[in-house]
């Protein structure tokens, strides 16, 4: 058995940050490997190099005998390489045959017209051997997210790849279409593909692959095969021990005796909305920080939307300091003393191309506007920006009329913090605060989070990182698929049972 | 060099007096007095009605109507006011009156413009193009596509007399120039058109915002119907109709940004002055209505090339 593909020696830093260190890992023709790691691990980069979006600063990738270095997905693809994505990357007011073959639609000759007949006959083949009963002609709009999987699978098959990568595949499948799926896997293994499965679910792992590599903080800290491992030892390998970033400690945990918590500040009861959380119940107290856990699309990020009044529930109640709000707007949860750093922060949180000053200004505009005229007094908005300026140590080099994207990453989440602080919220919603930004400045923003909560507010902590939250919080909440499985105070902080709620593994270790 | 250039604020002021220096051998009629006062009379209006442009343009929408919407205030002011079937014909207050009762079309449709937009979620484009085809049928039918003489001498002196134009248009300029600088509505509109997800997020009543853009759109629109038809003497419901491209290539050519988020009422004044002085000089160079028609288009395009250069160069940077 020869090596299909090889990486060698990849290492691959983001301003700085190493996220793939020196990763060498091979894959024997007609196999599978499964990959797997934490959020964060490095698995996507890995893939990213791989298929072309992303290239290695050091080592090299080994392609059938030859040194592989893609320059875009198009060379990746030329080269038989496929990949089934968990977003799902089709076109939805397209048909199912449009999405299949667009850029290679059967033609009559030279001609721009479409061979409609042979596209149907060959989207009907592939449909079947993904066993998908459809129309070709069916836009993609109207199937459910299953069988848009199906269909993105098919597409990958009609390429004719020598090596598929399933980049968390079953997510959104049935149980039945899960099935079915493990059938099409064992059928295209028998046929002799080579597959990378990269999932969260240990058990298929461990079920569907040859061959096991795990993954942690860009390293990999175990490879070898199926027979090797099982779910306790994958979780262990993936958490590791502890690292050595450092996290500011808190007052309070130095008593000898757990300070009592302070008074319900945020008190959600049976939080519903079908599909998306379901009978989601805690309370955030004064002066706490409270992690929130789970893997991507738990439903952490849009839990933090509906709390603050973006997205909609369908049950429950959200009670503020004892009052029940009835419609949550984003205005009034704003009035009510709640703040929300969102997720995605050239989206959601900045208006790039403005100031500086403008954007910290922006949340607490209307304190220093005259009420009925709306006649702003500049010199106390100058104050303030100074003042909050000061308060999140943003760089002193940049002048307060500079447009915010011409500052790093890790300056601009300071502006975001630093117009949420303003307003001097009660309640901070934070999600994932620190993403995308260099140690320095995440250890700043740490400071800044326990600061806010010395000072008597509730914090919300949301981050894929589990470190981090183990870093700073005084208790962890752990969420999987809309719910709330698990639930650690300090003194319990316990990183294998938080991920193995996360991942709900049946493990006995 | 060039960066500095495009990014100068006066930029267009600056090519406003080049030209007009480069300009005068050539049509050395272009200082005379004369000449100087029609300029100036024209211009008052058509910087009120780029003033309300502006405002809109900032939120990253666009009003086509507004033009209509003056066509419209035009007629309905001149039916009322006109000294022969108007039913404020006589009376006293017929000039006061009328100028209140255009100054409410122009809020009207404004109103209709803003909630199609900021509670339908249209877009402004199509809301305001329909806006426009329907007011400029409007007027037309209500005057069935006749002029309106006689207007009250009151009336017809706020846009003929230059100082007392001079002093509307100034005070509604600087009004809109002080409420985008001063004030809270102002703030939210630049926020608005930055990153209306971000600007809802933060707190920015987005509605309520996006509506007064355009109510102010409107309302602007009809305080210039009332400049033109004073000055005219008549209302007539084709008026406005060539001025479209006016307005909007004056917006866009001070550097008030398509993309929204960027606009002051300075580089308005500064593209209308551009916009008046290309037109009257062409006119006295003797070049037809066309030529001049398409010198300006090409103008316009020049502009929005230079506002997608601009952002280009600015994306780099970051």
């Amino acid at each position: 058995m020869s090596a299909l593909l090889q990486f060698e020696g990849i290492t691959k830093r983001f301003a700085g940050v190493p996220v793939l260190r020196d990763v060498t890992l091979a894959v024997e023709t007609g196999t599978t490997l499964g990959l797997v790691g934490e959020n964060g691990a490095g698995k996507s980069t890995l893939m990213n190099i791989l298929g072309g979006n992303l290239r290695p600063d050091t080592g090299r990738l080994i392609w059938d005998g030859r040194p592989f270095a893609p320059a875009g997905p198009a060379e990746a693809a030329a080269a038989g390489i496929a990949f089934v994505h968990q977003e799902l990357n089709l076109f939805p007011n397209l048909s199912i045959a449009e999405n299949l073959f667009l850029t290679r639609l059967p033609r009559r000759g030279r001609l721009p017209w479409i061979r409609r007949r042979e596209l149907a006959a060959q989207t009907r083949r592939w449909l079947r051997e993904v066993g998908l009963e459809a129309a070709p002609e069916t836009p993609v709009e109207r199937l459910s997210a299953g069988e848009r999987q199906l269909v993105e699978i098919a597409r990958a098959l009609s390429l004719e790849p020598r090596l598929i990568i399933f980049d968390e595949p079953t997510t959104s499948l049935s149980d039945r279409e899960t099935r079915q799926f493990f059938e099409l896997m064992s059928r295209l293994r028998a046929r002799g593909l080579t597959m990378i499965y990269i999932s969260h679910t240990l058990e298929d792992v461990l079920r569907l692959s040859d061959l096991v590599a795990v993954l942690r903080d860009g390293a990999l800290v175990g490879h070898g095969p199926r027979t090797d491992f099982d779910a306790a030892r994958l979780i262990t390998l993936m958490v590791g021990r502890s690292l050595n970033q450092l996290y500011p400690s808190r007052a309070s945990w130095a008593q000898p005796a757990p300070a009592p918590p302070g008074t319900p500040l945020l008190e959600v009861r049976d939080l519903t909305q079908p599909g998306v959380v379901r009978d989601v119940s805690f309370t955030l107290h004064a002066g706490e920080v409270l992690g929130l856990f789970g893997l991507m699309g738990a439903g952490r990020s849009e839990l933090a939307r509906m709390l603050f009044g973006l997205d909609p529930f369908a049950r429950g109640t959200v009670r503020l300091a004892g009052q029940p709000l009835r419609s949550i707007k984003p205005d009034r949860s704003l009035r009510c003393g709640v703040a929300f750093l969102t997720e995605d922060r050239r989206e959601d949180g900045l208006a790039l191309e403005a100031s500086i000053a403008d954007n910290l200004a922006l949340v607490t505009l209307r304190r220093h506007a005259h009420r009925s005229t709306g006649w702003l007094d500049l010199a106390g908005l100058a104050d303030a920006v100074r003042a909050v300026r000061a308060a999140v140590r943003l760089t002193p080099t940049a002048r307060d009329e500079a447009p915010v994207q011409t500052l790093s990453g890790g300056n601009q989440q300071k502006v975001v913090l630093g117009k949420w602080l303003l307003a001097d919220p009660r309640v901070l919603l934070l999600d994932e605060p620190t993403r995308g930004i260099d140690v320095g400045a995440k250890f700043e923003i740490y400071q800044l989070i326990h600061k806010r909560a010395d000072a008597g507010a509730g914090v919300l902590l949301i981050s894929s990182e589990l470190e981090e939250l183990i870093g700073l919080c005084d208790r962890i909440l752990v969420m999987r698929r809309g719910e709330l499985v698990d639930e650690l105070r300090r003194a319990d902080f316990d990183r294998e049972r938080i991920l193995r709620a996360a991942l709900h593994e049946r493990s006995t270790a | 060099m060039l960066r500095r250039a495009l990014d100068s604020e006066y930029l267009v002021l600056w090519l406003v007096l080049a030209s007009f220096v480069a300009l005068l051998p050539f049509t050395p009629d272009l200082a005379s007095r004369q000449n100087l006062v029609n300029l100036l009379l024209t211009l008052l209006p058509l910087l009120i009605l780029a003033c309300g442009q502006t405002l809109v343009l900032i939120t990253a929408g666009i009003d086509l109507s507004a033009c209509s919407i003056m066509a419209v205030a035009s007629v309905v002011g001149g039916l009322a006011m006109n000294g022969d079937t108007g039913w404020l014909a006589g009376s006293p207050w017929a000039a006061p009156a009328g100028v209140l009762l255009m100054l409410a079309v122009g809020v009207v449709f404004g109103a209709f413009n803003g909630l199609a937009v900021a509670v339908l979620r249209m877009p402004p484009f199509m809301v305001t193009l329909t806006t426009m085809m329907a007011g400029s049928g409007l007027a037309i039918w209500l005057t069935r596509s006749e002029t309106i003489y006689n207007l009250p001498p009151a009336f017809n002196a706020l846009g003929g007399h230059l100082a007392l134009a001079a002093m509307i248009a100034v005070a509604l300029a600087g009004g809109a120039h002080l409420l985008l600088n001063r004030t809270l509505l102002g703030r939210w509109l630049y926020a608005i058109g930055h990153n209306a997800r971000m600007a809802h997020i933060s707190g920015v009543p987005v509605t309520g915002v996006t509506l007064a853009a355009y109510v102010l759109s409107g309302l602007l629109a009809a305080a210039a119907a009332v400049l033109y038809t004073g000055q005219a003497e008549t209302a007539s419901p084709l008026l406005g109709q060539r001025l479209l491209l006016d307005v909007i290539a004056a917006t866009v050519i001070g550097g008030t940004s398509l993309f929204g988020g960027r606009g002051k009422v300075l580089w308005t004044l500064a593209g209308v002055a551009f916009i008046k002085l290309l037109d009257n000089s062409l006119n006295l160079l003797n070049c037809s209505f066309f030529t001049i028609t398409m010198v300006k288009g090409a103008v316009v395009l020049a502009a929005a090339l230079l506002d997608a250069t601009r952002r280009r160069l600015l994306e780099a940077e970051a």
